[in-house]
């Protein structure tokens, strides 16, 4: 073959291929949509009410919104203080070596599978949880929060260390010369300056904590009701799309990919804010 | 430029050939659905000496709506078809392939000391939910078992959201044996000394009980096809309600239709 | 209560030195648990029979692990040419307009798609619209698609690092642009790009989501990728849910997180001969 002509036909799949991705996107949109839409059409609101039992054709969410979002509040509670710490450490107060350790440890974090992480909140964590709550097997959105905020920690941690390191050297060495001490110089010099980045950081490790699955069925109890406190069992939204839908039909079926559109809904626009902010850090 | 030809082509064809052995070796039964059926399943799959059968669980529900489907050739359900299935696909064909009890269980340090309850009993603990005294367990919506609990024991009553809710029997009986205040219902054929089954209205819960009717909550347990069962499936449904088939039943703790 | 700035870095300093050494202390914990209560398990028995199924998780995990090869083998397969032929658009190929810049939100976007919406819509198009049933293409189909964006991602970072005098030396010798891209760009880009398929691998172990709903749960050994099947990941799942052989749930999460760092130390080794090449010769 010519390669003229190799290259004309190159240029033609080399297209086709590149749009592979968006299309794969608007595919996943308008059949999630398209599924999804009978539940919105039948239900209307209801479908936002507090009652899920789709044996009785109740099929409110409410409850599985509130189940993720309180077990995303405790996994970033426990999260950001604890990964800006590690973001500061590894980029500014860790010494070469201890930082040699450190850093690959995280990296290491990011790819444990999560059902791993489940598996060790179930077999550790419940059973202690179980004890001080004094109530029954420890399933609770503290245990998920937990788990969640482990998840979640490297993901933060390793955005936001990018972040702080991107700041230019000379906005730290302005500050120290004017005698400032180094926290001095961090807190009101660089953490600032990084600010966006580390926005960012969080707000993508939020998108990343909603969308957790497997290790949420495994400590949370699935009970879908309002949590009344951190012991209290609970359901998220991509709970409950994984353990109805091998065997929803109807309009249950179309109530769990409605839930799957609020959930792709909501974690869209959480990344597009996230991403934003990703883009205006000092790169 | 002809050297990234071949790769290509190559592996397309490997891909390809690949893909017909599999369309050859995917000549097996898919069985699938109710988790209670899933052990008996799995030992008749091993025993039975035709073609390859893969068991898988997923619930009841999933059984009937993977077989309307066809993505299973055999739904496995413990409970009887819905009014709502049958409507949607009249096709379907449910052979009864066994009788089953559902257990209600404990851990066996209960701090409650519970050892017999009435079904009024019953259906308060679970209406009412988790509390400090028992920590409810059941089984998700699409369990059979969970249909022929709520039938034979909840009645109109609902059970309880603040229960913890699981996907399969192993995963009720794993939770009850693991927490001391645990109550939950599983198939007979599941219990063994992890957890303890109460006597309901005074009848103890075992196989004996159930074949003669005295056990209150029992069920049929069914295959479900589209059609009557023919070729490779029909062979291997006979082999289950055979004698050699019901033997294996009783050895699991279910009740042969014999 | 003025504190004076001393103080203040003292303790700020004690608190930011705990925050990191918590960091690497839950890793190091997470890690030696498993281990210690899963390598004991590993044996002849545990890698080499099928799982029996019961509560007491009889068997080993040959047949999660045949399943797992076959459904990475597939996906790569599958999503490799997709990949890079993507990447190879957006890098060498695709002019710098609102449309090119449309299809890099696509891929930035779908790379925040949570799994089980993956799942989802596998479940509906693989498993039921085209009929393929809970097997392990359906599985393989669905990681191609989740992964895609991040092999797109770090191919195209590795071509882009290959410098311009490359392509404009290959060019000036008469090379068609197709012919510049594939022998000379992606052959010096490689490093680079094997390292992104390695993380790809990485991510298809770990997945369990999306492979939940798109496999089944049969846990038996398959005989053609349209049977169903578990991988590693969602066998710990089915394990820690539903038996009482949490030792076997740990020690099949044991040979996860070797898998994982196996993968780990492959692409630090690689990014560094990556590095060195570049530098080597720029």
């Amino acid at each position: 073959m010519s390669r003229y002509l190799a290259d004309r036909i190159a240029k033609r799949l080399v297209l086709f291929l590149g749009i592979s991705s968006f299309l794969i996107l608007v595919l996943i949109a308008v059949f999630i949509f398209r599924e999804g839409y009978p539940a919105f059409q039948e239900l209307g609101f209801s479908l936002f009410g507090t009652k899920w039992y789709p044996s009785r054709d109740a099929f409110g969410i409410a409850t599985m919104i509130v189940g993720s979002a309180v077990v995303t509040l405790i996994a970033l509670a426990i999260a950001i203080p604890l990964s800006l710490g590690c973001a500061i450490f590894l980029a500014e107060v860790a010494p070469p070596r201890v930082r040699e350790f450190a850093r690959p440890a995280v990296e290491l974090l990011l790819g444990i599978p999560s059902v791993v992480y489940g598996l060790v909140g179930l077999v550790v964590l419940l059973p202690i949880i179980a004890d001080i709550s004094g109530r029954g097997s420890g399933s609770s959105v503290l245990a998920a929060g937990i788990v969640l905020a482990i998840m979640v920690l490297p993901t933060v941690t390793s955005i936001s260390e990018d972040s702080i390191r991107a700041v230019p050297s000379h906005y730290k060495e302005g500050a120290l010369a004017m005698g400032a001490t180094q926290w001095q110089a961090i807190r009101h010099v660089l953490l600032p300056a990084a600010r966006p980045g580390i926005i960012a950081a969080i707000i993508l490790g939020t998108g990343r904590a909603i969308g957790e699955t497997m290790a949420m069925i495994m400590v949370i109890g699935n009970s879908p009701i309002f949590p009344d406190s951190i012991f209290s069992p609970a359901r998220t939204l991509t709970g409950n799309i994984a353990v109805e839908i091998s065997h929803a039909t109807g309009t249950h079926a179309s109530a769990l990919f409605a839930t799957g559109v609020v959930l792709f809904v909501m974690v869209m626009l959480i990344n597009s804010v996230g991403i934003i902010f990703y883009k205006r850090t000092a790169r | 430029m002809t050297r990234w030809i071949y790769i290509a082509v190559s592996l397309v064809l490997a891909f390809a050939a690949v893909l017909v052995a599999g369309c050859g070796g995917g000549g097996g039964i898919d069985v699938g659905g109710s988790t209670t059926v899933q052990p008996l399943a799995e030992k008749w799959a091993k025993a039975y000496e035709g073609v390859d059968v893969t068991v898988s669980g997923g619930g009841s529900s999933a059984g009937v709506k993977g077989v309307a489907e066809g993505i299973l050739d055999i739904g496995a359900i413990s409970r009887d078809l819905k009014s709502d299935e049958t409507d949607e696909w009249p096709d379907l064909v449910p052979t009864i392939i066994a009788y089953d009890g559902v257990a209600i269980v404990v851990n066996p340090s209960n701090p409650n000391e519970i050892t017999d309850l009435t079904i009024e009993e019953v259906r308060d603990i679970f209406a009412a939910g988790s509390s400090s005294t028992w920590t409810v367990v059941s089984r998700e919506e699409g369990s059979g078992t969970r249909e022929t609990f709520e039938k034979k024991v909840m009645g109109e009553e609902e059970i309880s959201a603040s229960a913890e809710f699981l996907p399969s029997n192993g995963a009720i009986k794993q939770k009850v044996a693991a927490t001391s205040n645990a109550i939950g219902y599983i198939s007979l054929g599941y219990v063994d000394d992890d957890v303890e089954a109460v006597s309901v209205d005074g009848v103890v819960c075992n196989t004996d009980n159930v074949r003669i009717g005295t056990y209150p909550i029992s069920r049929a347990l069914y295959y479900v096809t589209e059609g009557e069962p023919e070729g490779d499936v029909l062979d291997f449904i006979e082999f289950c309600l055979s004698t050699q088939g019901q033997q294996i039943v009783e050895e699991e703790g279910y009740i042969s239709i014999q | 209560m003025k504190l004076s700035p001393k103080l203040t870095q003292k303790i700020a300093w004690g608190l930011i030195w705990t925050a990191g050494i918590s960091a690497v202390l839950i890793l190091l914990l997470i890690v030696v648990y498993v281990m210690a209560r899963g390598l004991p398990i590993f044996g002849s028995d545990f890698f080499f029979t099928e799982p029996g199924g019961g509560i007491s998780g009889e068997g080993g995990i040959s047949s999660i692990i045949v399943s797992t090869i076959w459904l990475i083998a597939t996906t790569m397969i599958i999503l490799t040419p997709l990949g890079i032929g993507s990447a190879i658009y957006l890098a060498e190929y695709a002019p710098d307009n609102w449309f090119t810049g449309l299809i890099r939100h696509g891929v930035e976007l779908l790379a925040g798609v949570p799994s089980i919406i993956f799942g989802l819509f596998g479940f509906a198009i693989f498993v039921i619209a085209l009929n393929f049933s809970y097997s392990i293409l359906a599985g393989a189909l669905t990681l191609a698609c989740l992964l895609l964006p991040f092999l797109i991602r770090t191919t195209e970072e590795a071509m882009k690092a290959v410098p311009k005098s490359y392509r404009e030396g290959a060019l000036a010798l008469g090379a068609t642009k197709w012919q510049m891209t594939t022998r000379v760009v992606v052959p010096a880009a490689l490093p680079g790009i094997i390292t992104g398929i390695i993380l790809c691998i990485g991510g298809a172990v770990a997945e369990s989501a999306c492979l939940f709903v798109t496999m089944g749960g049969s846990a038996g050994m398959p005989s053609s990728f349209f049977d169903g099947g578990r991988s590693l990941a969602v066998h710990v799942f089915y394990l820690a849910t539903e038996t009482n052989a949490l030792d076997k749930a740990l020690a099949t999460g044991a040979v996860l997180i070797m898998l994982i760092l196996i993968i780990n130390l492959a692409t630090k080794w690689l990014s560094l001969r990556f590095r060195a090449r570049m530098e080597g010769k720029a």
